[in-house]
């Protein structure tokens, strides 16, 4: 668990130290995003699902008082308990009242980033309950110790041999490193698990208001079991994560599962609107929704950000991102990252200082904005948060000075011209065959891994003032 | 027809040949060229690291060089990007700038975009029997919106064998001060680009803005691969019989 981001050089090392992680990660995303390629295709009119997609979530982010009220009421009167959160902390003391009130000896999990935001394992293993996760990518980094470092895929990094040592620990006995065999390993386990706990923890891909739902997208059907098995059904819901219908679901349902792994379809898509009831066999006997803020409101006040809020969790930013391909999840130090991770994280964190600093793990290439199926524009949200950080001085002071000189001489042309042409003189002693080799920072960082060209002894305006153009 | 050249820093100091060709071509579409050297910087650097107001100073500097000129048009999509879509946003406090940078906007071009939707040069007339292949810039592509243009424009050069890039659209790894700020992982996605470069199977390796196609040459140079680098104004200028 990350406390801060201010070891991001740390963990961009750790990254380039593990070589099996970034080719893990560059394999997975280029057939997640070739996938979704082709069936983003198959849809037709892909930039007007877009923009359909868009304006509901705007719609959403824009009434969310009264979609909330709306969902919560029909939720209550089907039977559910909702409970609302306003911090890490509340919805933490709302979950272990449950929890306690039910004398919970094992939680199982499905994936939610919200609970990963609350750190809600954390919380339940200091009270020495084990807190398992039923999706098989979470189960695995969880016997690794690692937090997710993907949205949707959440093992990316790890190998089918990396895998197979992690259940050989657990089990104590040798196993194939095949995936039919590692699924069915984990399936044994995962399926007694269900029938052993008391309480079932979900996300929530979306709250549909009217008439009062919560659905879920799944590829292993495990978030079926995980509420509907054990008694106790709780729901960890991101305040923003709802729809006004399902005529709005519907549209998400076609964006969601394309964006995030290139299926038309997930595998299983449950919808639950409350708890079992009197003679229905299936179902939860108590169904809890937290909807959690945890700074989301603040960001809902913010024009400049709100749009962020529109996400929905599919990961495709990060698929396409240049940098997050290259140095996978964890480089970006906490529960969400790739581009909306970037972003995100400071902005949850109301921190620029320690956590600032995701945002320069960008080209600004704009692929994000591009492949974001609700056309959030990342890359100009992460411009705007660069400058917040330079305004509030959380930029090295060397680099300000630079800047500061920089605009002092560029908005010059005299000055401009000097400048070359001093820089044409004084390459002498880093010029080799034609190019510069080494040099102080930061040219040094450029001529590391590349060759830096000379600045021209005859510039375009001197060639142009002499008449030579 | 009156055209400002924007000549971009990089042009200006490390690539004035391709300033040459620039005007070399602009002006067989029967145009007049102009060079105003009140120009230096469109601010960018700054603009995307951050420091707006420094990138302001630059910028107003550069909005006074070009206030009267017909058509502006710059060999870097990126440069022409930030004038026709930041500016609006750096000025957008002080109405009477904003209306000089709104102005800017509108008669601001990307060279083979202005070639194609202003000049109507449609196909190029003459040869250049070559292999190459193209690196289409993201700045150019997904912020400024000119995809096909140079792509037709190249087609239509007699002689000249256009190979797919593999994974075309993927980043330089440039970013501006990205590539200083984070040079590891700029180098490993620089690497990858110029690997798909090699991979393509063309000669020479053909782009629209400097900035990433000197970042790519920097790595394949680096790596030991001599493979020509040329600016898209380059490749038109020589088919046309060059000086």
């Amino acid at each position: 668990m990350a406390v801060s981001n201010r070891d991001l050089h740390d963990r961009i090392q750790a990254a380039f130290r593990h070589p099996f992680l970034r080719k893990a990660v560059k394999s997975a995303t280029n057939t997640l995003r070739d996938r979704k390629a082709v069936v983003a295709h198959d849809l037709g009119h892909w930039q007007d699902w877009r923009a359909i997609g868009q304006q509901i979530r705007d719609h959403v982010v824009e009434n969310l008082d009264v979609y909330l009220k709306r969902f919560a009421a029909n939720m209550t009167r089907q039977g559910a308990k909702v409970h609302w959160a306003a911090t890490r902390e509340d919805a933490l003391k709302i979950f272990m009242n449950i929890v306690d009130s039910h004398g919970a000896k094992l939680v199982l999990k499905s994936k939610s980033m919200v609970s990963e935001e609350l750190h809600v394992n954390a919380v339940l293993e200091e009270r020495g309950i084990p807190a398992v996760e039923s999706d098989l990518g979470e189960y695995i980094i969880q016997l690794a110790g690692e937090t997710p470092s993907h949205i949707i895929v959440p093992a990316i990094h790890k190998t089918r041999g990396e895998v197979a040592e992690l259940f050989e620990k657990d089990s104590g006995e040798k196993q194939s490193p095949e995936t039919a065999s590692l699924t069915r390993y984990a399936r044994r386990k995962l399926r007694q698990m269900f029938l052993d706990a008391s309480i079932g923890v979900s996300g929530c891909n979306f709250a549909v208001a009217d008439p009062g739902a919560i659905s879920l997208f799944t590829n292993e059907g495990n978030g079926r079991l995980v509420t509907s098995v054990p008694p106790v059904h709780v729901v960890f819901m991101g305040m923003e994560r709802i729809v006004p219908t399902f005529r709005e679901l519907d549209v998400m349902s076609k964006l969601l599962p394309r964006s995030a792994t290139g299926q038309k379809i997930t595998s299983y898509m449950s919808v639950i609107r409350g708890p079992a009831a009197a003679g229905e066999s299936d179902g939860a006997k108590e169904m809890h929704i937290i909807i959690v803020d945890n700074g989301r409101s603040r960001i809902l006040a913010n024009p400049k950000y709100r749009e962020v809020l529109r996400c929905i969790r599919c990961g495709s930013c990060l698929n396409v991102c240049p940098v997050y391909r290259q140095v996978g999840g964890h480089t970006y130090g906490w529960v969400y990252s790739g581009p909306i991770g970037a972003v995100l994280t400071p902005l949850l964190q109301n921190e620029l200082k320690d956590w600032g600093e995701t945002v320069n793990l960008t080209t600004l290439c704009g692929a994000c904005t591009e492949a974001c199926p609700v056309r959030i524009p990342l890359h100009e949200m992460l411009i705007q948060l660069r400058l917040e950080r330079t305004s509030q001085g959380f930029t090295p002071a060397l680099e300000r000075t630079a800047f500061r000189l920089w605009a002092e001489t560029w908005d010059s042309p005299t000055l401009y011209g000097l400048m070359m042409r001093a820089a044409a003189v004084g390459q002498f002693p880093f010029m080799k065959d034609g190019h510069l080799e080494g040099g102080p920072t930061p040219l040094s960082a450029w001529t590391n891994s590349r060759y830096f060209p000379p600045v021209s002894g005859r510039t375009f305006r001197r060639r142009w003032a002499r008449g030579e153009v | 027809m009156n055209i400002s050249l924007m000549i971009t820093c990089l042009c200006d100091s490390f690539y004035p040949e391709v300033g040459e060709a620039v005007v070399r071509v602009l002006r067989r579409t029967g145009a007049q060229v102009q060079f105003s050297p009140e120009q230096v910087c469109c601010g960018q650097p700054a603009f995307n690291a951050g420091y707006h107001d420094d990138a302001r100073r630059v910028a107003r500097t550069f909005l006074r060089a070009f206030q009267d000129a017909e058509y502006v048009v710059s060999p870097s999509g990126s440069c022409a990007e930030m004038v026709r879509e930041n500016f609006l946003r750096l000025f957008d406090e002080s109405p009477e700038e904003l209306e000089q940078a709104r102005r800017l906007s509108n008669k601001t071009y990307e060279f083979t975009e202005f070639l194609v939707k202003v000049a109507g040069v449609t196909a190029i007339d003459g040869r250049f029997a070559e292999v190459v292949t193209y690196h289409p810039s993201c700045h150019m592509t997904r912020l400024l919106g000119v995809m096909d243009e140079p792509i037709q424009l190249l087609r239509s050069i007699d002689g000249l064998e256009l190979k797919e890039l593999p994974r075309a659209y993927d980043c330089c790894g440039f970013g501006g001060t990205f590539s200083v700020k984070m040079p590891e992982i700029s180098e490993a996605i620089v690497t990858e680009k110029a690997e798909n470069v090699l991979k393509s199977g063309a000669r020479i390796l053909v782009g629209a803005d400097m900035g990433c196609l000197m970042n790519i040459k920097g790595r394949l140079e680096k790596m030991g691969h001599n493979l020509p680098v040329m600016h898209i104004a380059q490749v038109i200028d020589q088919a046309q019989g060059g000086k």
